[in-house]
């Protein structure tokens, strides 16, 4: 692999302004959202449904345009003053929501896809490597399996590893967790971080779940309702490896009182101005 | 070797099906040999030929070389006018929900001419086209033809943003996105599009044959199973009516299952 993963991904966003525009009823989404986030490191973006969350990894990831401010990742400027719009690359990579693996290819097509894609290794090693990697997530046997026939963990479990198969340097996730329960999630998360373990990829994970943001992540940002912005950005100095009994630690449950009436505060907000699901 | 058979003859809804067959032929049967129940006339039925007359009437048919030319003609016809309707369809519903220009340039002209049933062609192909073959091929094209664009146009416009902007991020060109995205995800839509099509095929063959008359090679029974029942009727042979309509029943089958079996082979992954 090229350079070592712990000196990329290191995303800095300056005063992001994003503004919809439809009907001419102009809609602010981002209100000059400043955020830094250090290389290998899980940054949870928390904040109420439809808060404009989405629209910043949109912008990182070159999807949507942005209307001032400026995103930079390892000091290359992605968007900004006169580049409205990041260009979509295999350094950065989106997991979303509802997941998009390609239904028509099996499990190792859809993770042969970006390699083949960028060309720069042959076929053969794109094959080993993806084989190893399924392997390494506890994935092997599935090869041939459609998505259409896994269940939605090993679904998301698969495109985690489509994604790193890319090599990127962040890993943009969109509430990949949110359609399982509680147990399957339990068991994603423990997942993610060992992926994360071997990897030490950037992480920019959006959920709603502060628990899930506290148990994965190395920074928390939790951002107001519409205009997004952060509210409070906090370090979760609890270590790695985590296990799921870190839940019931007291350094957790201290943090968990600390940042929860700000995320109620902002839920609240939301609710009140009728924010739709986004 | 018996067991297949063994099988299907207790099945719960195989048997069902075979007793339903079996109770509606004697129904048939009865009604049409004994004209009048209790003095009433039974309607519909009573006029048409009974079952064992029609089998009596099919035996020659079996051996006569008219009969099969309706039949290979008839398919051929389909054939032919399927076969364009998909080689033009398919791109062109393509071109439709990729490119917005030709969108608004034809796809108002095109719903124009959608509702325009394809049997109202029939004598303006006569007068366009040089042979009563081809103006028979392109009402039959026209059949399937619109079918198979909107359901390429749906089945594209339908493609979750997702699909290319992870395509995207993943470094694919506009031309791999087209490949391997867009070909891939309408396959579905097509294999609708086709098995719709090509019902509509045969209901346009048929009717197309008796207008027109059989085409070129037509005359007698040799002039396509559309032109055969026409020819039966105005020869009041009203056995051979039933017979062809039986028989563009068993080839419509036989098409349909034949389009699903190719269908279900290109679009294994929507079943799991």
């Amino acid at each position: 692999m090229t350079n070592s993963p712990q000196t990329r991904g290191q995303i800095s966003i300056k005063d992001v302004v994003k503004i919809y525009d439809p009907e001419g009823a102009a809609v602010m989404a981002v209100d000059h959202c400043s955020l830094e986030i250090a290389a290998g490191e899980i940054c949870m973006i928390v904040g109420p449904s439809g808060c404009g969350k989405t629209t910043l990894l949109n912008a990182i990831a070159g999807f949507h345009s942005i209307n001032g401010g400026s995103i930079e990742m390892d000091g290359q400027l992605l968007c900004g003053p006169g580049k409205p719009q990041a260009t979509p690359g295999s350094d950065r990579i989106v997991v979303f929501q509802n997941g998009a693996l390609f239904p028509w290819k099996n499990v190792i097509d859809n993770l042969m896809f970006g390699p083949l894609m960028s060309g720069k290794l042959p076929f053969n090693e794109i094959k080993e490597k993806a084989l190893y990697m399924m392997a390494d997530a506890g994935l092997s046997g599935t090869e041939n399996s459609f998505p259409g026939e896994l269940s939605s963990g090993v679904k998301r479990r698969v495109e985690i590893v489509r994604a790193l198969m890319n090599d990127p340097s962040v890993l943009l996730l969109d509430e990949p967790y949110r359609a399982l329960d509680s147990l399957s999630k339990s068991v994603m998360h423990e997942a993610l971080l060992d992926i994360y373990a071997k990897n030490k990829v950037t992480i920019f994970f959006i959920t709603h779940d502060l628990q899930e943001a506290l148990f994965l992540g190395t920074k928390l940002a939790i951002m107001t309702t519409r205009p997004c912005k952060p509210k409070k950005i906090l370090t979760v100095d609890i270590p790695y490896p985590r296990s799921y009994s870190v839940v019931t630690e007291k350094r957790f449950r201290d943090l968990m009182e600390e940042t929860s009436h700000l995320v109620h505060e902002e839920a609240k907000k939301s609710f009140a101005a009728g924010e739709k699901e986004g | 070797m018996f067991r297949p058979i063994q099988k299907f003859l207790f099945n719960r809804s195989s048997s069902r099906g075979l007793i339903a067959i079996i109770i509606f032929l004697l129904f048939w049967e009865v009604c049409s040999r004994s004209g009048v129940w209790f003095g009433i006339p039974v309607p519909w039925i009573g006029k048409v030929p009974a079952p064992t007359a029609v089998v009596h009437a099919w035996i020659p048919m079996l051996s006569d070389s008219g009969y099969w030319t309706s039949w290979l003609l008839s398919i051929k016809r389909v054939y032919i006018g399927f076969i364009f309707a998909m080689v033009i369809g398919i791109p062109f519903g393509l071109l439709l929900a990729i490119n917005r220009t030709a969108y608004g340039l034809i796809f108002p002209t095109f719903e124009v001419f959608r509702p325009i049933p394809p049997l109202a062609w029939v004598p303006v192909a006569i007068i366009f086209w040089p042979t009563n073959e081809m103006s028979i091929a392109f009402v039959t094209f026209l059949g399937a033809f619109y079918t198979i664009v909107i359901n390429v146009l749906g089945g594209a416009q339908a493609i979750d943003q997702r699909f290319f902007q992870a395509a995207r991020s993943m470094g694919s060109s506009q031309g791999d996105v087209f490949k391997r995205i867009v070909f891939p995800a309408v396959v579905p839509s097509i294999a609708v599009g086709a098995s719709v099509g090509m019902g509509i095929t045969w209901n346009v063959v048929i009717a197309a044959e008796m207008i027109s008359g059989g085409g070129s090679d037509g005359g007698g029974k040799g002039g396509g199973l559309g032109f055969f029942i026409w020819d039966s009727y105005l020869n009041n042979s009203y056995d051979l009516i039933v017979v062809g309509m039986i028989s563009i029943g068993i080839a419509g089958y036989l098409s349909s299952g034949l389009i699903r079996i190719i269908g279900d082979h290109f679009t294994k992954w929507t079943r799991r």
